[in-house]
């Protein structure tokens, strides 16, 4: 098996390695960079808990092979919250909407989710369902995910997310 | 500075573990490393049925990194070959022999790393004689039948049987309607995002284990450990069983898998930390399944429309082994609900379980109990049997409801039921979903040939497992348990022994303990999980936790309330008798403003208490529920079928649930909609099926459907509140509801919409195929 020197940009921090040709990206992010935040949840691209974001784009990082990463920027759930150390509108909007219940497949909805609303900052809700559909939950039934991204949208566009969302925990 | 608001029963406060959660800092299994740590992978069979003719392991050792094999036969010299099963049965860790479902463990590799470990999984060869294969539960229980069990006398596990069987039949043969069907639901698989895995970690110096696993129900699992393992000198003092973050469970990490235990085996014999984390295929294949019941209903009624008797008789296919996780008293679980939301006195069940070449059946999917099952089938039968008398289901139902004022009521089979209001819940749902409109709709469409249906599912659950008097696990009783303590500056720690995994128990239990003791739900630290500091407790499954742990929660809250008003009493110098509690402080009867709130009663319980008073202010508390409790709901799905491809359009779903008192509506919301979610699935989209060779089709999440947003439905959700008399603060528990009332919610709409047509009944799931075939088969499919 031949190895390759290989520098990945981890949420802003160069991690550099000499991995194997065949390490899988979320590998690479979990047992290298030790950023547990992303999660493996089948292997197969299809649950999409692996979802980071490769130069803004969001990809499931267990089918993606290191060395396909060299010298990219990724971002992972754990560099999503702001610059300021304030947490991301979507991760307010996942809190606030109960978007979550185990938090197993959350890391990978957020990055999807934060990818959407920055290339369609006012999505249908359709548009939302679509957008996330490549990444599964088993808990929440997806209600309350979409709303959390509602809540972000609005929120990331000046408006009150009060006023585009109905849940529980914004009830006056 | 703003007050930390107290966020008692009723509050949506935000979840407090979401904090981490959100982050990226859950602590999941495959999150664990240990130093020295090597990793296990596993070979397994490709075939259903097949003799082990030889096991070469020479190429993978070759493999770099690998460290070694296990095989059956390395175990079974020290007795570990084979485990009990939570029911009482058997089943194999590792075989000896022979191999008797597809996807079964055949050989363990330790190897340095994952990679290594899966190279070594390749490289080994077993040598396999193929074996006739039984499939077909049916055919499992005919003489003379391939018996997959060569320890058991035939296919048959056991026969199970309540209620009133002479009287049943005589009602049913001179009944003046009787409807008849059989329904059959499939083998389901939970699907939770993360698979099973754990770290085994055995410190040969001081004969201690830690185990790191996926598990439900730590506790039991340490006793099970101990049980398994006494006769190698492993005691229970020395198991350290820790449940960390749970990425999704509904009862697919009860049970006690083989590569749990063979990773204990490993570490022990290779002396260093090993990991085993499962991937999907393994997940999907291997761990336990659930349903796979096949039904006979029968339902009668006299010619006013009154329900006069239920009977059913149902085929269990449990797999290779019975490795459900039922109390020991109730093989079939809690079937006998299955007499429903209905006033009617008499009724017969029985069911016969049997053995055939698949993995475990029966186990779990968001419903352990066979409650699902059980609503099914009597929420089919109604339906069908209001349909055959001609008239509208709503009114059938309202006939034929038990009346708010026959709580507590007794069920035909024995159960009582503690609390409910079904006329209500269901005038709710169709006041919500404007179904006289509907009907109306479905009317002038019919005319215009389109194919639109409406179905009700009022469905009453059984929760709570449950009183000590009927209710074992193994023998051991089916409490729950809640240890509090109350810190000097006013804060809490609390801990249980259930396992949350997503519920939301740190926020629940938390806002449980802030009602009871007026300490902020903010300030109260909820652990579960570690077996070396959680009380003993049965765990989380059967939506089990509210009804058990929530109830210890609040005895063990209004223990330490009754200290603290000790310690009022001497502060306030007044009579114990005369201090009133109020919110978070006593005070003086008749003085509001000579009062001590429940922060200073902590601070006194360490720095001022009365003499001859134990310091401190903690209890621990084992709740025995003196019954279970009832969740019930109504719910109504709008459906439009496609005539030209049968695929059914979900046009609406309105879900009233009644789950007694609400803790955090908020979380009840979500549970709600995940578990509509998880009913929607099997009766749309989900099914494990197996060919006549017991090849599994369904073993990767392209052939397994699970919903994604796209599919799943949106959910219009609202409640009734009836709490349970019996509870100490009236919650029922709600987690399983939704996917034991939906899936016949949305089998009533798609026949409904095709009744006319001459259809009867659908089995789940409802592929556009399967729907598409009904409706060519009745003249009704739309053809180029």
């Amino acid at each position: 098996m031949s190895t390759h020197n290989v520098t990945i940009s981890i949420n802003g921090t160069p991690v550099s390695a000499n991995v194997p040709a065949r390490l899988l990206l979320v590998h690479f992010i979990r047992e290298n960079a030790g950023q547990t935040g992303t999660h493996c949840g089948c292997d197969t691209t299809s649950c999409g808990a692996c979802t980071v974001q490769i130069n803004g784009t969001p990809v499931k990082s267990c089918t993606v092979l290191t060395v396909q990463a060299d010298g990219a920027e990724l971002t992972t759930v754990e560099g999503l919250a702001n610059k300021d150390g304030s947490l991301h509108a979507l991760q307010e909007g996942f809190t606030s909407c109960h978007g979550l219940h185990c938090g197993f497949c959350t890391p990978g909805m957020l990055m999807t989710s934060a990818a959407l609303i920055k290339e369609n900052p006012d999505p249908t809700e359709d548009e939302i369902r679509w957008g996330i559909s490549g990444n599964l939950c088993r808990c929440t039934g997806y209600n309350n995910i979409v709303k959390s991204v509602q809540y972000a949208a609005a929120k990331l566009r000046g408006v009150d997310p009060s006023t585009v969302v109905d849940v529980p925990s914004l009830r006056k | 500075m703003t007050e930390t608001p107290i966020n008692g029963l009723g509050s949506s406060m935000k979840r407090k573990e979401d904090v981490r959660f959100i982050q990226g800092k859950g602590r999941y299994i495959e999150d664990i490393n240990i130093p020295g740590q090597i990793w296990m992978d596993i070979v397994r069979s490709p075939y259903a049925h097949a003799k082990i003719k030889n096991i070469d392991t020479t190429a993978a050792a070759k493999i770099p990194g690998v460290l070694g094999f296990i095989t059956g036969k390395d175990l079974d010299k020290y007795g570990l070959a084979w485990m009990p099963t939570l029911m009482s049965d058997k089943q194999m860790v590792l075989p000896i022999d022979t191999v008797k479902y597809q996807a079964q463990e055949v050989v363990a590799v330790l190897a340095t790393d994952r990679y290594s470990a899966a190279d070594g999984v390749a490289a080994v060869v077993v040598d396999y004689e193929p074996l006739p294969v039984v499939v077909d539960p049916f055919k499992a229980l005919l003489p003379g039948a391939t018996k997959v069990r060569d320890d058991k006398e035939s296919n048959h596990i056991w026969h199970w049987e309540t209620g009133d069987r002479e009287a049943t039949d005589a009602i049913i043969k001179t009944a003046h309607t009787v409807v008849r069907e059989k329904i059959y639901i499939p083998r389901i698989h939970v699907a939770s995002i993360e698979t099973c895995g754990c770290v085994a970690q055995w410190d040969s110096i001081n004969k201690h284990l830690t185990m790191y696993m996926t598990t439900q129900a730590p506790h039991v699992i340490r006793t099970v450990i101990a049980l398994v393992t006494g006769h190698l000198g492993l005691s229970e003092e020395n198991i350290r069983v820790v449940s960390p973050d749970i990425g999704g469970g509904f009862g697919g990490k009860v049970p006690v898998y083989p590569g749990y235990v063979i990773a204990i085996a490993a570490s022990v014999l290779l002396g260093k930390p090993v990991k085993w984390i499962e991937d999907r295929s393994e997940n999907l294949q291997a761990d336990s399944f659930a349903r796979d019941y096949h039904m006979d209903a029968e339902l009668a009624a006299d010619k006013d429309g009154r329900i006069t008797a239920l009977r059913i008789k149902t085929i269990a296919d449990h797999g290779y082994t019975d490795a459900s996780a039922n109390p020991s008293k109730y093989p079939a679980g809690m079937f006998s609900v299955c007499t429903g939301s209905y006033d009617y006195a008499t009724a017969f069940t029985e069911a016969d379980a049997a053995y055939t070449n698949k993995p475990p059946g029966g186990v779990a999917y968001r419903c352990s109990f066979r409650v699902t099952e059980a609503v099914h089938a009597i929420e089919r039968m109604v339906d069908i049997m209001a349909h055959e008398r001609g008239e509208d289901p709503a009114d059938f139902r309202f006939r034929n409801f038990i009346k708010k004022e026959q709580f507590p009521y007794k069920s035909a089979l024995g159960w009582e039921f503690d609390s409910g209001d079904y006329h209500k819940a269901l005038r709710l749902a169709m006041d919500m979903i404007g179904y006289e409109d509907l009907r109306k709709e479905q009317l002038e469409k019919r005319a215009r040939g389109e194919l639109m249906g409406i179905g009700i599912s009022s469905f009453t659950e059984i929760v709570g497992a449950g009183p000590s008097k009927d209710f074992d696990i193994l023998g051991i009783k089916m409490f729950d348990s809640a240890e509090i303590r109350i810190h000097p500056t006013g804060k809490a720690i609390a801990r249980f022994g259930t396992k949350s995994q997503g519920q939301g128990h740190e926020t629940t239990y938390a806002q449980i303990i802030a009602q009871e003791l007026g300490i902020p739900a903010e300030h109260i630290k909820i652990e579960e999980g570690d077996t070396d500091t959680a009380p003993y407790g049965l765990g989380t499954y059967a939506s089990r936790s509210t009804p058990t742990a929530g109830a210890a929660a609040a005895m063990s809250a209004r223990k330490i309330r009754e200290k603290a008003r000790k310690i009022a009493a001497h502060l306030l110098e007044a009579a114990e008798e005369d201090l009133v509690w109020d919110t978070n402080k006593f005070y003086v009867k008749g003085t509001p403003g000579k009062s001590k709130t429940i922060q200073e009663l902590a601070f006194a319980a360490y720095t001022n208490y009365p003499q001859g008073m134990e310091a401190g202010l903690e209890n621990s508390f084992y709740y025995d529920p003196p019954n279970l409790t009832f969740p019930f709901g109504s719910y109504i799905c709008v459906v439009d079928i496609d005539r030209g491809t049968g695929k059914v359009a979900i046009r609406r779903f309105v879900a009233i649930d009644d789950c007694g008192t609400r803790i955090n509506p908020m979380i009840i919301e979500g549970q709600v909609h995940g578990g509509l979610t998880m009913g929607f699935a099997p009766a749309m989209m989900e099914q494990m099926q197996y060919d006549e060779n017991g090849n599994l089709y369904g073993g990767t999440l392209m052939d397994y459907l699970v919903p994604t947003a796209v599919e799943s439905p949106r959910w219009e959700v609202g409640e009734t509140t009836t709490p349970s008399p019996h509870h100490p603060i009236g919650a029922k528990g709600v987690g399983e509801s939704p996917t034991v009332g939906a899936p016949p919610a949305f089998v009533n709409a798609v026949v409904d919409a095709m009744w006319h047509l001459g259809v009867r009944h659908i089995d789940i799931p409802m592929t556009p195929d399967k729907v598409w075939g009904l409706l060519k088969k009745h003249g009704a499919a739309l053809e180029e």
